[in-house]
């Protein structure tokens, strides 16, 4: 691995770093908690928070190795906790106690597959961009939200289900958990199978990837099942435990995944990204988030603070990419 | 030409990039009426010294004269207003507007309140087209010009200031014989009116037609000026590589095997109409034609990318139907194609990994691609092409333009193909490379493979070649052995001369 690899996949890891510095000698002058802000218990939160986005952001970094993007996860999200909730309200589902849960969640991913399935297929036989086909599928896909339960909330509580959620194991949290698991999982899809290096390939060079014989067209429809599956499973995940989803959650979701995807250096293109440095932008949001909040900003402060970071990283990453263009030529 | 003042003067321009001495002590003058050709072999400077020149690169030593007045040059914007105007080789135009528009691009002449003052701007650009005698007018929309015409835009362009030095980047890449006549009329009369040109190209037989001195550069380094009448193509060769290419004529004959790949009657729209032929294992045949004759279109009709409106197409004697590259590859038909980086290679990936993609499917332990069975296969091809790379942690996009070719020509190899076509196999690829390229193709045809060799170079064709298929306008015009071959009945056949004799 050369200076310049290291110093992208590690400038995420870096930032994390300098953040944290940051918040924890701000917090003792400006904090009106006199909690430290790398408390233990308080860096295990901030991994549960990350989950929900986090899960699917490492599931756009995939389609946006593609050079695709998916805009409809937020909505995708909501539905699928909106059948899950439901589903378990039904008569049949409350007749089997506790054993309704894994039914319920079957019926959220279920969905989550199906509306990714819808998304992959129109990008596949139409041949439309996917930024149109997902614009229209989120549009799409939130009315469906509307149309379930007007504009009241979808609620059950279940505490079992409750109880899977806060549980922690080796101290952290369920969700975080899952988010390692995801993250896990696909870095290995990434890096190790030919699924993933055709990703790449299909994303650097589509025209090169089909004149190797690679079937784009499938290849696409499993990358959008594969995010569609995880929005859902980012919402089982995180309505576990609140138990009641609003239609207007998961809204802009899909800006947030794609801004740490950005953030985790993916390029926009296609063709270039990585599983672990998603990961690192997911942290790095959080942490941000959290930190502000810490030392006493609002949410306004924090999303200027947030949207002014990632234009000065994505022009710190163009100046360093400029410099390798001028790279020896063998 | 001591007397007179050049136009333009470089002395001893030297830049250096990390690692690398891009620049070393370049010298380089231009007079006034004169065709100044710079040569060199891909990443021997020639790109640089011309970014030097137009402002986009700072020199690290070294100064510009502009009428023997020192200039510093900092944009091309900047080097235009100063007369010396760039004409590339990749056109950068916008399709959507008018031929006008993209000749003033930047510099629409405007009335009062930042309105355009249409009637000037079309009456300035049909000034320039009348002097280029071209056939389109100021209002024509480009993306229906033809690349040929898309260039005369490009020169047109240069012309909106009076140059004084003219600088002509691979002019003729992607013109037709017809298309040349008429781009080196306009440099004739560029010339009759003292402008200086620079022409940079690869081929010499241009090069020796129009230009009046040549310089060479060889890894940065400034090798001699000749003067064009005095000198042959041997000595450009020699200063350029430091020693001369074989271009002689196929003499090599070994047993042909049985028919691999059979053609008949083969139609695709008006592309190309009822092409028949034959390729034999161990032999080379070569496709010599016009650009657009249709040779591409047929290999790629073979390799699946476009469907056939009629005909057969026969491997080992049975008839198969190929709609995709997936099912070319099947039977065991590889392409490789006219433009590697578009359509060969995944540049930013590394060198084993592109080698591997059309079978990494294939070389999986479990679930996971198998790192040992790639590099097995990737030091196999680097050893038997002998492709110069680090390691195969490269990224394709650093390597030059022959190692990059050989990977594309690797990868196909890999798969132990019946049939391999080879589409413009030396395109942009430096000439001592290109030699490496041509006994390779020899090599496979001896080992058995049966090769097609599109190019749109002559002697290329009747170097690698064991029979040669002459096309013109979408039709096999006549077919040639190497033997029988002679260059003037074959420019006859590409010109369609023979159609008559046939009708």
């Amino acid at each position: 691995m050369n200076i310049q690899t290291l110093l992208k996949q590690g400038a995420i890891w870096a930032f994390i770093v300098a953040e944290l510095i940051f918040f924890t000698i701000a917090g003792d002058f400006l904090s009106t908690s006199d909690k430290s802000f790398m408390d233990f218990d308080n860096m295990l939160l901030l991994l549960k928070q990350s989950a929900p986005i986090g899960i699917i952001a490492l599931g756009m970094t995939i389609i946006m190795i593609n050079g695709n993007i998916d805009l409809s996860v937020g909505a995708t999200f909501a539905l699928a906790a909106v059948v899950m909730l439901d589903s378990m309200t039904w008569p049949f589902m409350v007749a089997l106690g506790d054993w309704s849960i894994p039914l319920a969640w079957t019926f959220a991913l279920l969905t989550g597959v199906v509306l990714g399935a819808i998304n992959g297929l129109l990008v596949w036989k139409t041949g439309v961009d996917a930024f149109i086909v997902t614009l229209g599928s989120m549009l799409g896909y939130r009315g469906l939200v509307f149309m379930y339960n007007g504009e009241n909330p979808t609620s059950k509580l279940n505490w079992t289900l409750v109880d899977f959620a806060e549980a922690q194991f080796l101290s952290l949290h369920t969700a975080t958990w899952f988010l390692l698991a995801v993250t896990l999982v696909l870095w290995l899809v990434t890096t190790k199978t030919v699924h993933g290096r055709n990703a790449y390939a299909i994303g650097n060079n589509r025209e090169a990837a089909v004149n190797a014989g690679i079937k784009v067209g499938p290849h696409f429809l499993w990358n959008f099942i594969l995010i569609g599956f995880l929005a859902a499973l980012s919402a089982v995940v995180f309505y576990s435990e609140s138990g009641s989803v609003n239609p207007n959650d998961g809204m802009l979701y899909e800006l947030w995944a794609i801004t740490a995807v950005v953030l985790g250096g993916t390029k926009l293109s296609g063709g270039y990204g990585s599983i672990i440095s998603t990961l690192g932008g997911v942290i790095a949001i959080q942490l941000l988030r959290k930190g502000l909040g810490h030392i006493g900003a609002g949410t306004e402060t924090v999303n200027l603070v947030i949207g002014l970071i990632l234009i000065a990283v994505l022009f710190l990453d163009r100046q360093l990419n400029r410099k390798g263009k001028e790279e020896l030529k063998i | 030409m001591s007397e007179a003042i050049p136009i333009l003067r470089l002395e001893g321009i030297v830049k250096t990039f990390p690692g690398v001495r891009a620049l070393d002590d370049v010298s380089f003058t231009v007079m006034p009426g004169e065709v100044h050709a710079l040569m060199g072999e891909n990443g021997a400077g020639k790109s640089t010294l011309m970014k030097v020149l137009g402002g986009i690169y700072a020199p690290d030593e070294g100064r510009i004269f502009i009428d023997e007045e020192p200039t510093v040059m900092t944009s091309p914007l900047q080097a235009k207003a100063k007369g010396v105007v760039f004409i590339h080789q990749e056109l950068s135009l916008a399709d959507e507007l008018t031929v006008a528009e993209n000749i003033f691009l930047g510099e629409l002449p405007l009335k009062s309140m930042g309105r355009v003052d249409w009637a000037k701007l079309y009456g300035d650009t049909n000034r320039i087209l009348k002097t280029l005698n071209v056939g389109f007018n100021a209002k024509t929309r480009l993306g229906d010009l033809s690349i040929a015409n898309q260039q005369m835009v490009e020169i047109a362009r240069a012309l909106t200031v009076e140059p004084r030095a003219v600088i002509f980047d691979e002019p003729t890449a992607s013109l037709t014989d017809a298309e040349k006549v008429v781009l080196f009329d306009v440099i004739a009369e560029l010339k009759s009116r003292g402008v200086g040109i620079i022409y940079i190209s690869h081929r010499m037989e241009e090069i020796f037609k129009i230009t009046d001195r040549i310089s060479v550069l060889r890894d940065g380094q400034y090798r001699g000026t000749l003067e064009t009448a005095q000198t042959n193509e041997d000595e450009v060769t020699q200063l350029m590589i430091g020693r001369s290419l074989d271009l002689s004529r196929n003499e090599s004959h070994h047993e042909l095997g049985d028919v691999a790949l059979e053609v008949r009657g083969l139609s695709c729209g008006n592309l190309f109409q009822d092409v028949s032929f034959e390729v034999r294992s161990g032999e080379v045949v070569g496709f010599y034609g016009l650009v657009g004759a249709g040779r591409t279109e047929i290999a790629e009709t073979i390799f699946g990318l476009r469907n056939p409106s009629a005909g057969q197409i026969l491997i080992d004697g049975q008839e198969v139907r190929i709609s995709s590259p997936i099912d070319a590859i099947g039977y065991g038909i590889s392409l490789v194609p006219e433009d590697r980086k578009a359509q060969g290679l995944v540049l930013g990936m590394n060198c084993r990994d592109n080698m591997t993609l059309p079978q990494v499917s294939d070389l999986t332990a479990g679930p996971f691609v198998s790192d040992g069975a790639e590099i097995a296969i990737f030091d196999q091809y680097r050893d038997k092409l002998d492709i110069r790379t680090p390691g195969w942690k490269q990224i394709v996009g650093n390597l030059s333009g022959g190692n990059q070719q050989k990977i594309v020509i690797g990868k196909w190899l890999s798969m132990h193909p019946r049939v391999l076509i080879v589409d413009e196999p030396t395109r942009g690829i430096d000439v001592g490379s290109k030699s490496e390229i041509h006994n390779l193709i020899r090599d496979l045809a001896a080992q058995g493979y049966a090769v097609i060799v599109i190019s749109s170079e002559m002697p290329e064709v009747l170097h690698v070649s064991d029979r040669i298929v002459a096309m013109y306008s979408g039709r096999v015009m006549r077919q040639f052995t190497s033997d029988e071959v002679t260059e003037d009945s074959l420019i006859q056949a590409i010109s369609g001369i023979e159609a008559q004799v046939l009708a």
